[in-house]
């Protein structure tokens, strides 16, 4: 850039600057400030160590996002490729339907897990009338695991069947003229091609369910998540300092476990070309 | 290669698509071994899927059979076919290298990895591709992921070898070329295939035999020459080159010929001197080609006729040129066919 371009590209800049620092810098390092300056200093970032309630917290709540990831890639995976290749009385309205929950917000899908596994749900009312006992498990780790499944799915499934359009069906069909049977196509063919949809939106699913909130409110579980951990430090406790930290804790180890799932998977591809 | 060709025999085969459209006719077809045959004609011929049925990526309907040397295939999946197949898109895997692209078939199979690395090399070597074994496909111009295709096809020694407009998305001057390296490659490897396009000189160029489709049905079988000088009906005729068309009325001294119209290739007409002439056109337009100057005349019959000059003269628009037609390229239809 030429020198005398300078003061315009500042100026140019200025507005983005402005929101970027008020919005983001701003509250960020207030945040991170507030974290440590509690009575117990600095040392209150290692509390989800040092501390057995944040550590379980912290531990469940890394699970439970990983699994809920995992179980969301291989349901949207397999009804997307699904959705793309068969066409169906009603598919168009189905897949506009998909992306109905997307707007719900926490609460509501708690509520919707409530009336399917809770007290008075569907599952208990049929388990009860089948087996004589009733079978409730929305305010588990299980009850906790559909609703997060629920609205990851939308999330996932479109931008699974926005790759999959894209994929040559002569791919598939070469693996197959070559002597490879179905998992195998799967495995070297497809899954390859998706590969780049899967990361983004297992990304986007993981990050989601960490930071998840209403549902698990709604849901009252004796699981404690995350964020569930921060609302009670930060209400009940009045402990500002250690929900600050927990935040930004929070923050940082989505953005690791993220960073790592990039590169390994970036790491498998080059050992395979 | 392999000292057993596979010869393919499809009976009765039509393919109805669920939502009612007659994809083919049941039609009958037999490939010897080791022979090549063009599937030729224009999009929406039924080619494609023909070629589908033999490759076991579509079942034909009900009654419908395909046979390799006899054995009934059917119900086989292409997986258990050992089919070799060349795809217009190349369809090569871009997240494998050149070489394991090539490997692929033999890995599927659980080959030794001696065996593989022998036959990759091989393949590569037989397609001049050695010095892009280890680059990415991103990397490869059309010509050269074309013979990655085909070096992956034939890695496995398919029992018959299956191309689908494998030249359609290149350039016209790649396309010549590689259509004289697969000409070369499939009379060294002695392979049965089939090679489905809508381009009448690849046809001619590469069939043994050529089968001309129109509307999912047969329009001809025959060998590139049958198929140019005897065609059997309006439409091979029309598809295959440029042909005339005249009634007898509009041609003298003409005698002992069968049928309403004759029809003539432009290079089968000359400029004859006036006496000798069949009949005489007026230039509409001329074309110079370089080797040959091409005329089309009118005033002749309902449409304009076509003729090729390898003279060196100049025409002009407008000027009356009578023409002969040599006798050995007067062509008629039987009886039937040629007053469509």
């Amino acid at each position: 850039m030429d020198r005398r371009e300078y003061p315009k590209f500042f100026l140019l800049i200025l507005p983005a600057a402005v929101v970027f620092i008020a919005f983001f810098i701003i509250p960020m390092v207030r945040l991170a400030v507030v974290g440590g300056s509690g009575e117990l200093g600095l040392a209150a970032y290692m509390s989800f160590i040092t501390t057995p309630r944040h550590l379980e917290s912290m531990i469940a709540t890394v699970l439970l996002s990983f699994s809920v990831t995992l179980a969301a890639l291989a349901i949207s995976t397999a009804s997307g490729l699904f959705l793309v290749r068969n066409r169906f009385m009603g598919r168009e309205t189905l897949i506009s339907m998909l992306t109905f929950p997307l707007a719900f917000p926490g609460v509501v899908i708690g509520f919707l897990v409530i009336m399917l596994a809770g007290r008075q749900g569907l599952i208990g009312e049929v388990t009860k009338a089948l087996t004589g006992s009733k079978m409730v498990f929305a305010y588990s780790m299980t009850g906790l695991f559909i609703g997060y499944l629920y609205f990851s799915i939308p999330r996932v499934i479109l931008t699974i069947m926005a790759a999959a359009e894209k994929l040559d069906p002569a791919l598939e069909e070469a693996a197959r003229s070559l002597g490879a049977a179905p998992w195998r196509v799967i495995k070297d063919v497809v899954l390859p091609a998706l590969r780049p949809g899967l990361i983004a939106s297992g990304a986007i699913c993981f990050a989601t369910s960490m930071g998840a909130f209403g549902t698990a409110f709604t849901l009252a579980t004796n699981i404690d998540v995350l964020p569930m951990t921060i609302y009670t430090e930060f209400t009940l406790n009045a402990n500002i300092a250690s929900a600050a930290s927990l935040s930004i804790i929070l923050g940082l180890v989505t953005w690791v476990a993220l960073f790592i799932a990039r590169s390994l998977s970036g790491s498998t591809v080059a050992a395979s070309g | 290669m392999t000292s057993q060709t596979t010869a393919v025999s499809v009976i009765s085969c039509a393919k109805t698509f669920p939502d009612g459209t007659r994809a083919l006719e049941p039609m009958d077809l037999e490939v010897a071994g080791g022979e090549t045959v063009v599937l030729l004609g224009p999009s929406g011929c039924g080619k494609t899927t023909l070629l589908r049925i033999i490759a076991g990526l579509e079942m034909p309907d009900k009654s419908g059979r395909v046979l390799f040397n006899g054995e009934d295939v059917t119900t086989k999946l292409i997986e258990k076919r050992n089919v070799g197949m060349v795809f217009q898109s190349y369809a090569l895997f871009p997240n494998m290298s050149v070489r394991d692209n090539v490997a692929y078939g033999l890995k599927v199979r659980k080959s030794a990895r001696s065996e593989i690395e022998g036959r990759v090399s091989e393949m590569l070597e037989m397609m001049h591709i050695n010095d892009l074994a280890d680059r990415r496909i991103d990397q490869l111009s059309g010509g050269q992921r074309q013979r990655v295709a085909l070096a992956r096809a034939i890695a496995v020694r398919p029992r018959v070898l299956l191309l689908d407009e494998p030249l359609t998305a290149l350039d016209a001057l790649l396309r010549d070329r590689l259509r004289v390296e697969i000409d070369t490659l499939l009379r060294s490897l002695g392979i049965t295939a089939i090679y489905v396009t809508h381009d009448q000189a690849e046809a001619m160029a590469l069939g043994d035999r050529i089968v001309v489709m129109s509307k999912g049905k047969i329009a001809q079988i025959g060998t590139p020459r049958d198929i140019y000088y005897k065609p059997q009906n309006e439409f091979v005729a029309d598809f295959i080159g440029t042909v005339n068309r005249l009634r007898r009325s509009d041609v003298r001294q003409l005698t002992g010929m069968e049928g309403e119209h004759i029809l003539f290739r432009p290079e089968d007409a000359e400029i004859a001197p006036p006496d000798e002439a069949h009949f005489t056109g007026r230039v509409s337009s001329a074309f110079f080609l370089g080797d040959r100057t091409r005329l089309v005349l009118d005033g002749v019959g309902e449409a304009p006729v076509v003729i090729e000059s390898p003279m060196r003269e100049v025409f002009n628009v407008g000027a009356q040129i009578p023409i002969r037609i040599r006798p050995e390229g007067i062509m008629t239809l039987p009886a039937g066919e040629g007053d469509a």
